[in-house]
């Protein structure tokens, strides 16, 4: 008490300090907050420059034995073998056509889910069916995986009898269910985002629903729709418990889904399970073919962008 | 052409008859008798918030794209003499020959060609020589052809706004409406895009009929033959356009366009 009237009367007597002064410690306490808040923003980039940078680092020394060019050219992946190949291309060709498969299945049915849930369901249904595919976003990918070997392989074998029972096309089907939430929350948005005049627009001119929806609606929000695809194909890319399990784990250039063949991510699971030396050759290639899925992801991150801003919202 | 006749406007288009609108709970248009004459243009004035655009916003049933909206009585739509808002009648039939161009400018994120084009195909026209016939008439309806017929495959987006009036214009023209509402159609445009729109105002009512909601009255009395002056959900007063400026006979009506109020 005795304390704040003489602060006060300070004030009074002394207005100079008191008024127009340079506040250093409220100063400082906004460098530190500011500080702080950096450090939290800069640890996500750091993260990821230092993943990128082992990567690199790991997957220098591999290439000190194994040319980029026979990495790239070689048909057969065998590096765990007495006489080891290292190419590259099954791993690629495995991981391209399951993704392949899987947005075969997740671009229609998560663009027509989007449609329906952006034009056509009232406000009723539209609350309840999102949260269900929510629940499909949060199960759990080796539940995907076994759902895939034991329930979609069989059903497929029924009437393709050939199959074998660790297949691409089974895997593929059912990571695309997978990422049908992805594809069809972001294509929503992007086409709830689509003005009301533009919808009306279309009314007005006699249109029903369907013609609005998809001669005017889907157009407009092509950039948000094409993003969602995007989003869906590094998602396929970098799966891996779903393909660990249920497209097999022998490297095999093929482009026919229906055979069974090893992913790049199938492949660092399988390795990385068992005890390979630290620094061996087997071991770097993991590094090796990280670096490549990176690559793959990043180059469809940039075509995405590339997409975005071309078809941008001009409306 | 009908024998449906008003003893103001003469012979009939449309009609609204004990008119009442509402959004939801909230009564927006009470008791609205508004007569529409056969290929004349109807101005609606009043200040913000009188009802003017939720009325015509009534006559191609907009209002129906939103749960919660309910319409009363009568809009009679002549010939047919059938009431355009009863539940047997079909939005999309009555919205096929009751065309519309908003306030701002909303083509769509297509050519000038298929913008135009777009009434057409959803009419399932099919036929590419017809099509483009109908494109070409009606972009040189809404006067924009000269401006246009080298640049037909162009983005909509890349003409300026008074172009892209006049776009909307063609497009709703393409489909050969019977009524063309016009809901401020001028508003987001310079000076030199709403005298030209104006223009085009007065050429179309050779062909049909126009009711247009506008702010701006000097607009109301330069293009109009019939004036509604609307308030707080009412029709107050409707007449010729040069005696209800001229000599209005409510007193609210004289406020309004003398500039005391709105």
């Amino acid at each position: 008490m005795d304390n704040s009237r003489t602060a006060t009367v300070d004030i009074a007597m002394n207005p100079q300090t008191h008024r127009l002064s340079e506040k250093k410690l409220r100063k400082a306490k906004e460098k530190f907050i500011e500080g702080v808040l950096f450090l939290c923003a800069f640890s996500a980039v750091a993260t990821t420059v230092a993943i990128v940078a082992i990567l690199l680092y790991e997957a220098a020394s591999f290439f000190e034995h194994v040319s980029i060019v026979e990495f790239l050219t070689n048909t057969q992946w065998t590096p765990l073998f007495e006489n080891p190949q290292f190419g590259v291309m099954p791993l690629v060709s495995g991981t391209l056509v399951v993704a392949g498969v899987a947005l075969a299945v997740a671009v229609p049915i998560g663009v027509i889910v989007a449609i329906y849930l952006s034009e056509f369901a009232p406000h009723k249904v539209r609350e309840t069916v999102k949260p269900f595919l929510e629940l499909l976003e949060g199960v759990p990918t080796v539940v995907y995986g076994y759902f895939a070997l034991l329930f979609v392989t069989p059903m497929l074998q029924t009437f393709m009898p050939e199959l074998p029972g660790f297949n691409m096309l089974g895997a593929g089907i059912v990571m695309g269910v997978m990422i049908v939430p992805y594809v069809s929350s972001v294509s929503e948005d992007a086409m709830r985002a689509v003005p009301m005049s533009l919808r009306e627009g279309s009314y007005a001119m006699g249109a029903t629903r369907f013609q609005t929806a998809v001669n005017v609606v889907f157009p407009a929000a092509i950039s948000g729709v094409l993003a969602a695809f995007i989003l869906g194909i590094s998602r396929a890319i970098g799966e891996t418990m779903v393909v660990a399990v249920a497209a097999g784990t022998q490297p095999n250039l093929t482009w026919d889904p229906t055979e069974s063949a090893a992913t790049i991510t199938s492949y660092i699971v399988q390795v990385a399970l068992g005890d390979l030396p630290h620094g061996s050759i087997g071991y770097q290639s993991i590094f090796a073919v990280g670096l490549v899925l990176v690559l793959m992801t990043l180059g469809f991150n940039i075509l995405g962008h590339l997409l975005r801003r071309k078809f941008r919202e001009a409306y | 052409m009908s024998n449906h006749t008003h003893p103001v406007v003469g012979s009939l288009k449309a009609e609204t008859r004990n008119f009442n609108f509402f959004y939801g709970s909230n009564h927006a248009l009470k008791n609205i008798n508004l007569p529409v004459g056969d290929r004349k243009v109807t101005a609606l004035i009043g200040p913000s918030g009188c009802g003017k655009s939720t009325l015509l916003r009534s006559f191609n049933r907009m209002h129906d794209l939103y749960p919660g909206n309910r319409y009363e009585g009568d809009i009679q739509l002549y010939p047919d003499n059938v009431n355009m808002i009863s539940h047997g009648v079909d939005p999309i039939e009555v919205r096929m020959r009751v065309a519309m161009v908003f306030q701002k400018p909303n083509p769509f994120p297509k050519s000038i060609f298929d913008n135009v084009a777009y009434g057409l195909r959803v009419r399932g026209e099919k036929n590419k020589g017809v099509i483009a016939d109908r494109v070409e008439e009606a972009l040189k309806g809404a006067a924009l052809w000269n401006e246009a017929k080298d640049r037909l495959n162009d983005l909509a987006f890349n003409l300026s706004g008074g172009q892209q009036q006049r776009l909307c214009i063609a497009r709703a023209l393409a489909a050969d409406p019977e009524i063309l509402l016009f809901d401020e159609p001028t508003s987001a445009l310079d000076p030199i895009a709403t005298a030209s729109i104006e223009q085009l105002v007065a050429e179309l009512k050779q062909k049909v009929t126009i009711l247009i909601v506008t702010h701006n009255m000097q607009q109301a009395a330069r293009i109009s033959d019939y004036t509604a002056f609307m308030y707080l959900g009412e029709l107050i007063e409707f007449g010729p356009t040069d005696d209800l400026f001229v000599t209005p006979k409510v007193k609210q009506t004289e406020d309004y366009i003398t500039g005391r109020f709105g």
